[in-house]
C-alpha cells in the first residue's frame, strides 16, 4: 500500500469512529430526553403514555396523604386549572411542601394518576422551579383568555 | 471604613492590571526591556491589592458589618466563626473576589516560577493573564461589588444557605477555583506561544508542570463537591450529572486530554497544534462553567441572584475571550507547522485516540448541559437530559479509553510492533479478564456491567505494576545498578503517571461496586424497630430534640450491629434554621475501606414514627480515594527533576558569568 493510500484509509477509519461516537451520542441522547407537560397539558392528553416525562406546578393544600403503615405519599400538583394525582414511594425532599413549586418525574399511568419516581428537591425555600411557575403562567392566561370570552357578550350588551 | 478600602484596593488593582495587560506586551513586539521587565512587579503589585480587598471583605464577614450588604445577605451573628469566614465566598459576589484573588495568585506564581523563561515569554504570558483579570475586576466592579453597603443597615443578617454550613465548603471552592482558574496559565502560555511563534518542545515543558498542577487541584475541587453532595444533600448518591457539576466536569475532561498531550508535545513535539487548541478550549469550558453557575442560568445552590446584566456581561466576555484566542489561533496556528510522525501502533496514536475519546466525552456532556437551556431560551419547550443519558454515552466512551491506558505506558514512541506489544501485556490481560469472570460471583452477583468495571480496573492497575517492573528491570540491567537504587532512579514524572493511573483503577472499582451491590431501603421506623441492610442491624434506640448555634434539630440514635456484635452508632439529623426557615437533613454515616453505613431521617410521621433511609454502600470511599490518588499523582509529576533541573541550568550560567566576573576583579 502506497503512504498516500495508508493515509485515506487511516482518515477513513478515523471518520467512521468519529461517526459511530456522533451516532451513539445522538441516539442516547434522544431516547433519554426528558419533556416536561403542565398539568393542563396532561388534562387534554397532550403526554406519552408510556414514557417519563415531569409535570410541575403547586401542590395543592391538604392534598398530601400518607399510605399508613408505608412510605407511599400521595398528593395532587395542580396549575390552578387542572388537578393531576401522584403517588411517590420514598421520602420527600426536604424542602416539598403544600402550597409550595413542585417538579416530579415519571410515567402517567393508565387510570391517570401520575406515577412519580423522581421528586425534584431545589436548594432554596424561595425557590420556585422554572417549569412549575411556567405551568402557572400559562393557566393564568388560560384562565384570563377563557374569562374574557364569557365576558365579552355581556359587555356587549 | 473598611469596604470602602476594600472597594478601593479593587480600583487599583484593576489600574495596575491595566498597565501590565498592555505595557508588557507593546514591549515583547518592540523588544523594549524595561516595558517587559514592568510585568512582574506589576502582576505582585496587583495581587497585594486583590489580597487586601478579600481581607478587607473576610473582616466585613468575620466582624458581622450589617451594614455591607454582602455580609446582611449571607451571614447572621449566630453562624459559626469558620462558616462566617467561609462565607466571604459562600455569595455570587464574594466567590468572583476568590476567582480574582486565585487568578493573582497563579499569576504572582507565573512571575516567581519563571526565571528560565525568555523575557518575551513571561511578558506575554502575564499580560494576557492580566486581561482575563481586568475583565473579572470590571465584572466585580460594574456588576457585583462584594463591598456594596446597606443603608440603614440590617439587625442581623439573613444567614448562610444552610446547605453551605458545612466543613467541606470551606475548602471546596478554593480547591476547584485553584484548578478552573489555573487553566488560565495554560491558556495564557498558549497564547503568548501564538503571538511569539514559539512553539516547541521547551514551551511544551514549562507550560506542563502549571497545567498538571491545576488539574490536580480541579480533581480534588470536583471529589470534594461530590463529597458534599453525599453527605450533605442526604440521598446518598455521589454524582447526579446536575448541569453545574457538568460544568466542572468539562474543563476536567478536556484538561486531562491536555496533560497527556502536553506529553507528546513535550517528549516528540508532536501535537502541538493540537495542544494549543485544548488549553484554549479547556479555558474556554473553565469560563463557560462560571457562567453558566454564576449567572442564574442554572438554578441551583451556586446560582445567586438572578441579575439579567451579570448574565450578558459574562456572556460578552465568554465570546470575547474564546473569539479573540480562536481568531489568533486560526491565523497563527498554520505557521506552527506539524511535529513528528508516528506509526499507527506507537505511544502518540495511542495517546491521540485518548485525546480524542476525552473531547467527545467533553462534547457529549456539552450537549447534555447546553441543550436543554438552549430550547427553553428559543421558547421551544422545557425538556431534561438525566443521568441515563450521560451514563449511556459515558461507559462506551471512556471504556477503551481505560483499556488504552494500560497499554500506552508499554507502546514505545514513535513505533512498535504489535505482537510484542500483546505478548508483553499478556498476563495483565489474563488477570484481568480472570478476575473480571470470577470476582463478581464471590460478591454476590455477576452482570456484564460489573465484569466490565472489574475487568477495567484491575487491567489498569496490573498493567501499571507490570510496567513498573520492566522498566526496574530495563534499568538494572543496562546500568547493572541494584534494584532498590533502580526504583529511586526512576523518573518522578513516571511515578506520578503511576499513580494517577491507578487512582482511575480505585475510582473505577469504587463506581462499580457501589453501583452493583449498594443497598438503599426507605422504611418506616419507630423507637425500637430494627432494619436489616447489607447484612447489618440498623436499630432505631431513639429520638431527642436538640438545640444548634443556629439552628433545632431531632437527633435520631441508631445502633449498628453485625453477627449480634456493635459495630456503629449513628447519629443523623433533621435540623430547622430558623432564620432561613429552612429545614436540612444531616445524614450519618460511618466510613470505612469497604463499605460506608449511611442513614439520614426522612420525615417524621403521625405517630411519632419516623421515614428513614438506611444505606450499605459497599467501596464507595474508594471513588474519593481515587480522585485523591490521581491529584496525588499530579502533585508528584510536578516535582519531577527535570523542572527543577530547567531551572538551575538558567541560573548557572549567571552564577558562571559572577565567577568570571569575581576571578578578572
Amino acid at each position: 500500500m502506497k503512504p498516500r493510500h495508508k493515509r485515506l484509509v487511516l482518515i477513513a477509519v478515523g471518520l467512521l469512529a468519529l461517526g459511530a461516537a456522533a451516532g451513539l451520542i445522538l441516539n442516547a441522547f434522544q431516547s433519554n430526553l426528558v419533556f416536561f407537560f403542565s398539568p393542563s397539558q396532561v388534562a387534554a392528553r397532550e403526554a406519552p403514555q408510556g414514557r417519563s416525562f415531569r409535570i410541575g406546578g403547586l401542590v395543592q393544600p391538604g392534598s398530601l396523604q400518607r399510605q399508613a403503615g408505608g412510605v407511599s405519599v400521595r398528593f395532587v400538583v395542580t396549575d390552578t386549572a387542572h388537578d393531576i394525582p401522584v403517588v411517590y414511594a420514598g421520602i420527600l425532599p426536604d424542602l416539598f411542601k403544600e402550597g409550595k413549586g413542585v417538579v416530579a418525574q415519571g410515567q402517567l399511568g393508565s387510570d391517570g394518576v401520575f406515577r412519580a419516581n423522581e421528586v425534584l428537591a431545589k436548594h432554596d425555600a424561595n425557590y420556585m422551579p422554572p417549569e412549575a411557575a411556567d405551568a402557572l403562567e400559562k393557566a393564568k392566561r388560560a384562565a384570563a383568555m377563557s374569562q374574557k370570552t364569557l365576558i365579552d357578550p355581556h359587555n356587549k350588551r | 471604613m473598611i469596604p470602602e478600602l476594600g472597594h478601593f484596593a479593587l480600583i487599583v488593582a484593576l489600574c495596575i492590571a491595566g498597565v501590565q495587560a498592555l505595557l508588557p506586551l507593546i514591549g515583547a513586539q518592540r523588544g523594549d526591556a524595561t516595558w517587559m521587565a514592568l510585568a512582574r512587579p506589576a502582576a505582585q503589585g496587583q495581587l497585594v491589592f486583590v489580597v487586601i480587598a478579600f481581607a478587607c471583605l473576610a473582616w466585613s464577614f468575620v466582624s458581622n458589618d450589617f451594614s455591607v450588604l454582602n455580609v446582611a445577605s449571607n451571614s447572621n451573628s449566630l453562624l459559626p466563626l469558620r462558616y462566617r469566614f467561609a462565607a466571604t465566598w459562600g455569595s455570587h459576589e464574594g466567590s468572583l473576589l476568590l476567582w480574582v484573588l486565585m487568578l493573582n495568585l497563579w499569576m504572582t506564581a507565573v512571575s516567581v516560577f519563571s526565571r528560565r523563561l525568555p523575557s518575551e515569554m513571561v511578558a506575554r504570558i502575564l499580560s494576557v493573564m492580566a486581561m482575563i483579570s481586568i475583565g473579572f475586576l470590571l465584572f466585580l466592579l460594574f456588576t457585583s461589588n462584594p463591598f456594596e453597603r446597606l443603608l440603614p443597615p440590617a439587625a442581623d443578617g439573613r444567614d448562610l444557605n444552610p446547605l453551605l454550613q458545612d466543613p467541606g465548603m470551606v475548602i471546596h471552592p478554593p480547591m476547584l477555583y485553584m484548578g478552573y482558574v489555573g487553566f488560565s496559565v495554560a491558556f495564557a502560555f498558549a497564547i503568548a506561544a501564538l503571538i511569539g511563534g514559539q512553539l516547541d518542545a521547551t514551551w511544551a515543558r514549562w507550560s506542563r508542570p502549571w497545567t498538571t498542577m491545576a488539574w490536580a487541584f480541579l480533581t480534588v475541587g470536583i471529589a470534594m463537591g461530590s463529597g458534599w453532595a453525599y453527605y450533605v444533600l442526604g440521598w446518598g448518591g455521589w454524582w447526579f450529572w446536575d448541569p453545574v457539576e457538568n460544568a466542572s466536569f468539562m474543563p476536567w475532561l478536556v484538561g486531562t486530554a491536555l496533560v497527556h498531550s502536553l506529553a507528546v508535545s513535550e517528549k516528540r513535539g508532536g501535537f502541538k497544534i493540537w495542544t494549543v487548541l485544548l488549553a484554549i478550549i479547556a479555558f474556554s469550558l473553565s469560563l463557560l462553567g462560571t457562567f453558566l453557575v454564576r449567572s442564574g442560568v442554572l438554578t441551583s445552590v451556586h446560582a445567586f441572584a438572578t441579575d439579567p446584566k451579570r448574565g450578558i456581561f459574562i456572556l460578552a466576555f465568554l465570546a470575547l475571550v474564546i473569539g479573540a484566542a480562536l481568531a489568533l489561533f486560526a491565523w497563527r496556528a498554520p505557521k506552527v507547522g506539524l511535529g513528528g510522525a508516528f506509526a499507527l501502533i506507537s505511544r502518540e496514536s495511542a495517546l491521540l485516540v485518548n485525546n480524542v475519546l476525552l473531547v467527545v466525552a467533553a462534547a457529549a456532556v456539552l450537549l447534555g448541559t447546553l441543550y436543554p437551556l438552549f430550547l427553553d431560551a428559543l421558547g421551544l419547550g422545557k425538556i431534561s437530559v438525566g443521568p441515563p443519558y450521560f451514563e449511556s454515552v459515558f461507559v462506551p466512551l471512556m471504556a477503551p479509553a481505560v483499556f488504552l491506558m494500560g497499554i500506552a505506558p508499554f507502546a514505545r514512541w514513535k513505533q512498535d510492533q504489535p505482537l510484542d506489544l500483546a505478548l508483553r501485556l499478556k498476563w495483565a490481560f489474563a488477570v484481568a479478564v480472570a478476575s473480571a469472570l470470577l470476582l463478581p460471583f464471590t460478591l454476590g452477583r455477576w452482570t456484564p456491567l460489573l465484569a466490565l468495571g472489574i475487568l477495567l480496573a484491575v487491567w489498569v492497575a496490573v498493567a501499571g505494576l507490570m510496567n513498573l517492573k520492566e522498566r526496574v528491570l530495563q534499568l538494572h540491567a543496562s546500568t547493572s545498578v541494584s534494584v532498590s537504587a533502580a526504583l529511586r532512579r526512576l523518573p518522578r514524572g513516571y511515578w506520578g503517571m503511576l499513580v494517577a493511573h491507578c487512582g482511575v483503577a480505585v475510582f473505577i472499582v469504587g463506581v462499580t461496586l457501589v453501583r452493583g451491590y449498594e443497598v438503599e431501603k426507605d422504611v418506616r421506623m419507630s423507637p425500637g424497630d430494627t432494619v436489616a441492610a447489607g447484612g447489618y442491624q440498623f436499630r432505631l434506640d431513639g429520638l431527642k430534640r436538640i438545640q444548634g448555634p443556629n439552628y433545632d434539630a431531632t437527633r435520631g440514635v441508631i445502633g449498628v450491629t453485625r453477627n449480634e456484635r456493635s459495630v456503629a452508632t449513628l447519629y443523623p439529623e433533621k435540623r430547622f434554621f430558623t432564620v432561613q426557615q429552612m429545614p436540612m437533613t444531616e445524614a450519618a454515616i460511618d466510613t470505612g475501606v469497604t463499605r460506608d453505613l449511611y442513614v439520614s431521617l426522612g420525615e417524621p410521621l403521625a405517630d411519632g414514627a419516623w421515614v428513614v433511609r438506611v444505606y450499605y454502600k459497599p467501596f464507595v470511599s474508594w471513588i474519593w480515594g481515587g480522585a485523591f490518588l490521581m491529584a496525588l499523582g499530579g502533585i508528584i509529576a510536578v516535582t519531577d527533576r527535570r523542572y527543577r533541573l530547567a531551572r538551575r541550568d538558567a541560573l548557572a550560567p549567571a552564577t558562571g558569568a559572577a565567577t568570571a566576573v569575581a576571578q578578572a576583579a
